[in-house]
């Protein structure tokens, strides 16, 4: 069932460490009424996302008369399909309250061992599921670390970033493989004939249906909300969070081993240097769709909005002919903005609230992730 | 350092209680493997503790300890900051153009990194604190602003050594007494930190907000405050690291210090301090910065091919977490087993 | 920073390669000269922001004033291929009538660079050359056997005798430019006259000043009696230039290789580089746009054989594109304490 999306807000330290939730309004009761009040929430945010995303269009409509063209739309969203599977993937993670930041790394990698097995004269046909394979093992390499040491998955994810990214220069030394065939640089370059829609939109669109389906729909995505509320209790209701999570990050590594396939066929060129800087970009859109980053509340509508936001945007500032610094800044002023302002909303409610009921403080106020003074 | 609840026969010495006391304390253990690894790389490539070596290498560990004792305060508190490096590039670019026209003397354009650190900081500490947004969130974002804003500071232009005062990156090779003048101020740096966090009421607020968050609130400690703090302490010191950085290579660009952030959490982290907050050292912190800094020379000194470089830097971080966590993991077994008696 | 140019130049070595096959030309009855345009040309550097980048455009934007076109500069802020294919793609539905290009990536701009030549955009590559069959016309800052040779000659020079060993610190291991004039230069190093030159490695820098830097560092510790450190990177050779000076090793061991005026100047004055090279870089964005006036205007169709002039340039000579439409600004140019600050100023980088 949907969750409340709101961001429970407040600094990391000011989170009680087993996080109760309060479905949205606060009513208890019928399952129905309960529903209801979670799709309420669910549906405030995604408005708001909607308002961004339309401002947005709006805006690059003014900066440049070629920005709603078929041409534009096309490249700007295949620029971004990388990231953006790799964000529905990082989903679930973020909501079981974990991390995975070595996905960038695992582009790199999986494209010098693609690169490498296309020059040493393996078809495409074979390599191409080794390199999934890769991405599994990867994923579970993460998985069982944090899993069964219980290390911090912030600090194994840093260290596996190094790692992976070490491996693909030892995998692929200081040569670079370009010599793909055209076919496999379609993929990741071409359009659907007649169409501006890039194939790697119609994969984005697949992903998303199904981690929709999943997280949204499923026992499992019930179980994934439930381990990120609250580790001990989804364990001693029975929800295996051990085996839940390995398997999310080994799905992290499949997702991001399939990324560097696609950018070494848009690029058609495996180098160790793939994939740098992907990670932030990941994890904004991801914060930016509403995911509460530490764990516990999200929706994946949010995040497929997030990503034609970002798209926009970067659309955007690159017609007007903007720099990628300035954009970054924009990306980064945009991901403080759209945490805010619910925050903001909240403050004002209350505001409203308490003036509504006068000073009288009959009952404390309290919501989820206030400390009590 | 609870002793075991066994009887003891022979009590232990006083020299035993301190090896042990040494044993389990992580910043010795640590030190004592950058001392290991310094002479078995000494063994290979003599030249590897020669002076200018050591002295090199030292400076350039100085600047990323330094920022790494900031970093330290944030994560402490169950916090982070990815946005150290765009503050170290940003100071760093601000201070050398503003040294650049040579009509500023070198103390004010001290002033002007700590005061431009300071407030990056403070600024960070708002959005966190006030604005109640997640520190990765909001480091995330800053990262990018701030580092935007050096672009913008640096218009497409690099500062090179003869924009700056004669003399001014001279401090970077001059030494007091054989140790060299950057070590000595990172020194200063982790005995005043280490002090304030182990004898002042500061110290034990970061600790009580890194640890257990409601229970320091029942005892009156202001979270938020703290935190505030912590950042912009943070900030001011990732602005020391700034203006040290300038010293250190006389070049600056839009992009200094990028990708430096890693390298201090990493630094952080290896030093033992606990990313799920509530402990750690400064001192370790700067250990840390030392046994990474000492990877990457000895590793290029010893002729090992440039891959493995990050393999083994992901290897050492994910060692030394476990390492961490298996020492723990020992501690709380034998506690428990200990209360079980 | 620049010349982090991994991949970039398969078109290079290509180059080199084919520079055997001639193509039959038949020489033009008289070198066009360059006449006005009018329309957009899009300049896209590896990045932007970056200084050398910034004085290949003035270049540029004087040829525009001269010849005619509205110049503009877009570019991603990191030298990462990936990112500049956007601008490229924008260029091309907003209808540009050229783009002129250094590619971070010579292969993964081509599929864009592609679609745009198919809309009828001419594409000129400089400073790093887009694979073959992306561009019309790829402007060479200088021959790849030439920055070889003067690598060589300037370590001879500044290694007391010619002996003594040398190092070469270097970009990106997976740079092409780089690795392309290192192997230049080794082969020239064969040769009788630098057989006192000791060769000890090549050291990776990746134009980052941090780890040019530590690699710097690591090499002196390694090698305490290098006489030499050679480094074609204006990143690198700041880097080594401020670690010999800091480690006191002034007039013990030297740096040389390729570097900008400005960065290298206080280095040339205190003796640690008195020979280091570079290029009119102004006059390469300045040739480049000429070029590209050339291919819209239709004077130059961009094929080997055909010749052109430029009126400030090379003396008037014409200028003659190679093989796989190469044209060669020019020789490399040797910067020592006799020339420095004069260049300083006029070149103003």
């Amino acid at each position: 069932m949907t969750e409340d999306p709101r961001p429970a807000g407040g600094p990391d330290a000011l989170q009680p460490s087993p996080k109760v939730s309060v479905a949205a309004g606060g009513h208890s009761g019928s399952a129905m009424s309960r529903l209801l009040g979670s799709l309420a929430g669910a549906a405030r945010l995604e408005l708001f996302l909607v308002v961004i995303l339309a401002f947005l269009i709006w805006w690059g409509i003014q900066l440049s008369r070629f920005f709603l063209t078929g041409p534009n739309f096309g490249f700007s969203i295949q620029a971004v399909m990388e990231i953006s599977i790799m964000a529905l993937a990082m989903t679930p993670i973020i909501i079981t309250g974990e991390i995975d930041l070595s996905v960038e790394s695992m582009v790199g990698l999986s494209s010098c061992v693609l690169g490498w097995l296309w020059a040493s004269g393996v078809p495409l046909e074979a390599a191409i599921p080794i390199v999934l394979m890769v991405g599994v093992a990867g994923g579970l390499f993460n998985g069982v670390i944090v899993t069964r040491w219980g290390l911090p998955s912030l600090v194994v994810t840093l260290a596996t970033y190094a790692l992976f990214r070490g491996l693909g220069h030892v995998v692929l030394g200081s040569t670079v493989v370009s010599n793909f065939p055209a076919g496999f640089t379609n993929f990741g370059f071409g359009y659907v004939p007649g169409m501006f829609v890039p194939w790697t939109l119609l994969v984005f669109l697949l992903l998303a249906l199904v981690t929709v389906a999943i997280v949204h729909w499923t026992w499992i995505g019930r179980q994934v909300f439930a381990a990120g509320k609250n580790k001990d209790a989804a364990r001693y209701s029975g929800v295996r969070v051990g085996a839940l999570k390995t398997a999310l990050f080994a799905v992290s590594g499949l997702v991001a081993a399939f990324a560097g396939i696609i950018l070494t066929s848009r690029t058609s060129t495996a180098s160790p240097d793939n994939g740098l800087n992907m990670t932030l970009a990941v994890v904004t859109i991801v914060v930016l769709g509403g995911v509460d980053i530490n764990g516990g509340k999200g929706t994946v509508p949010g995040v497929i909005l997030a990503v034609f936001i970002l798209a926009t945007l970067k659309s955007a500032l690159t017609q007007a002919g903007v720099s990628t610094d300035y954009q970054n800044v924009a990306i980064g002023l945009l991901l403080i903005v759209s945490v805010i302002t619910p925050q903001l909303a909240r403050l004002a409610r209350g505001l409203l609230d308490r003036i509504r009921l006068g000073r009288s403080r009959s009952a404390p106020h309290s919501a989820p992730g206030d400390v009590i003074r | 350092m609870a002793l075991s609840g066994r009887a003891n026969v022979h009590a232990p010495s006083r020299a035993g209680l301190l090896i042990g006391r040494l044993a389990r304390s992580r910043e010795a253990t640590l030190a004592g493997v950058v001392i290991v690894l310094a002479m078995l790389v000494w063994l290979e490539a003599p030249n590897f503790l020669s002076s200018t070596n050591l002295i090199s290498v030292t400076s350039l560990t100085a600047i990323i300890a330094i920022a790494a004792v900031g970093e330290a305060l944030v994560i402490i508190t169950k916090n982070i900051d990815l946005s150290v490096e765009s503050t170290m590039g940003l100071v760093a670019f601000v201070v050398a153009e503003a040294l650049k026209g040579q009509n500023l003397p070198v103390p004010a354009a001290w002033a002007l990194g700590l005061g431009l650190g300071l407030a990056l900081g403070m600024a960070n500490g708002v959005v966190i604190t006030v604005f109640r947004v997640p520190s990765i969130v909001a480091t995330l974002g800053t990262l990018s602003i701030y580092r935007g804003l050096t672009y913008w500071v640096a218009n497409g232009q690099e500062i090179t050594i003869s924009d700056l005062p004669t003399g001014y990156t001279d401090p970077a090779s001059q030494t007091f007494f054989g140790v060299p003048l950057f070590v000595i101020l990172a020194i200063a740096v982790v005995i005043v930190a280490g002090v304030v966090l182990r004898y002042t009421v500061l110290g034990r607020q970061v600790y009580a907000v890194g640890s257990n968050a409601e229970a320091a609130a029942t005892v009156g400690v202001r979270a938020r405050s703290t935190i505030f703090l912590v950042f912009a302490l943070s900030g001011m010191l990732a602005g020391v690291a700034g203006v040290l950085w300038g010293i250190e290579f006389g070049q600056l660009y839009a992009s200094s210090a990028s990708g430096e952030s890693l390298a201090v959490i990493a630094a952080v982290v290896v030093g033992g301090v606990s990313i799920a907050g509530g402990s750690g050292t400064v001192v370790g912190a700067a250990i840390g910065a030392l046994f990474l800094g000492l990877i990457n020379n000895a590793l290029v000194v010893l002729n090992l091919p440039q891959e493995w470089l990050q393999v083994i830097y992901g290897a050492v971080i994910l060692l030394a977490v476990a390492t961490d966590a298996l020492v723990q993991m020992r501690a709380q077994r034998a506690k428990a087993r200990s209360r079980m008696r | 920073m620049f010349h982090r140019l991994p991949r970039a130049a398969a078109g290079m070595a290509l180059v080199l390669v084919l520079a055997g096959c001639s193509s039959s030309a038949t020489p033009s009855p008289a070198a066009p000269t360059t006449t006005a345009m009018s329309g957009s040309v899009v300049m896209i550097p590896k990045q932007i922001n970056n200084p050398y980048f910034d004085v290949a455009f003035k270049g540029a934007q004087s040829a525009a004033t001269a010849l005619g076109g509205t110049l503009t500069q877009v570019g991603p802020s990191a030298a990462d291929a990936t990112q500049q294919i956007p601008f490229i793609q924008t260029a091309t539905t907003q209808g540009a009538k050229a783009i002129i290009v250094s590619a971070d990536d010579a292969n993964a701009i081509a599929p864009a660079l592609k679609a745009a030549m198919s809309a009828g955009i001419k594409v000129v590559g400089y400073d790093s050359s887009p694979a073959v069959g992306a561009y019309n016309v790829f402007v060479n800052q200088a021959d790849t056997a030439g920055i070889g040779k003067g690598l060589a000659d300037m370590a001879c020079d500044e290694a007391p005798s010619c002996t003594g060993e040398i190092a070469v610190l270097s970009a990106a291991q997976t740079a092409t430019n780089q690795n392309a004039w290192i192997a230049a230069m080794q082969t020239t190093l064969a040769g009788s006259k630098y057989a006192g030159l000791k060769f000890d490695g090549v050291y990776y820098g990746n134009d980052d000043p941090t780890i040019s830097t530590q690699q710097t560092q690591a090499m002196l510790a390694a090698h305490p009696n290098l006489k030499v450190i050679i480094a074609p990177t204006t990143v690198g050779i700041v880097a080594a230039a401020q670690v010999v000076t800091s480690q006191n090793l002034i007039g013990k061991v030297f740096v040389t290789g390729l570097g900008t005026p400005m960065g290298m100047q206080a280095f040339v004055k205190s003796g640690v580089s008195p020979e280091f090279a570079l290029w009119n870089v102004t006059d390469l964005g300045y040739l480049a746009y000429a070029v590209a006036v050339d291919l819209v205007t239709g004077q130059i169709q961009g094929n080997p054989g055909d010749t052109f002039t430029v009126p400030s340039l090379n003396g008037g000579q014409p200028y003659t594109i190679g093989a796989d439409s190469v044209v060669v600004l020019g020789p490399p140019f040797v910067f020592n304490s006799s020339n420095i600050d004069q260049y300083v100023a006029s070149f103003g980088f």
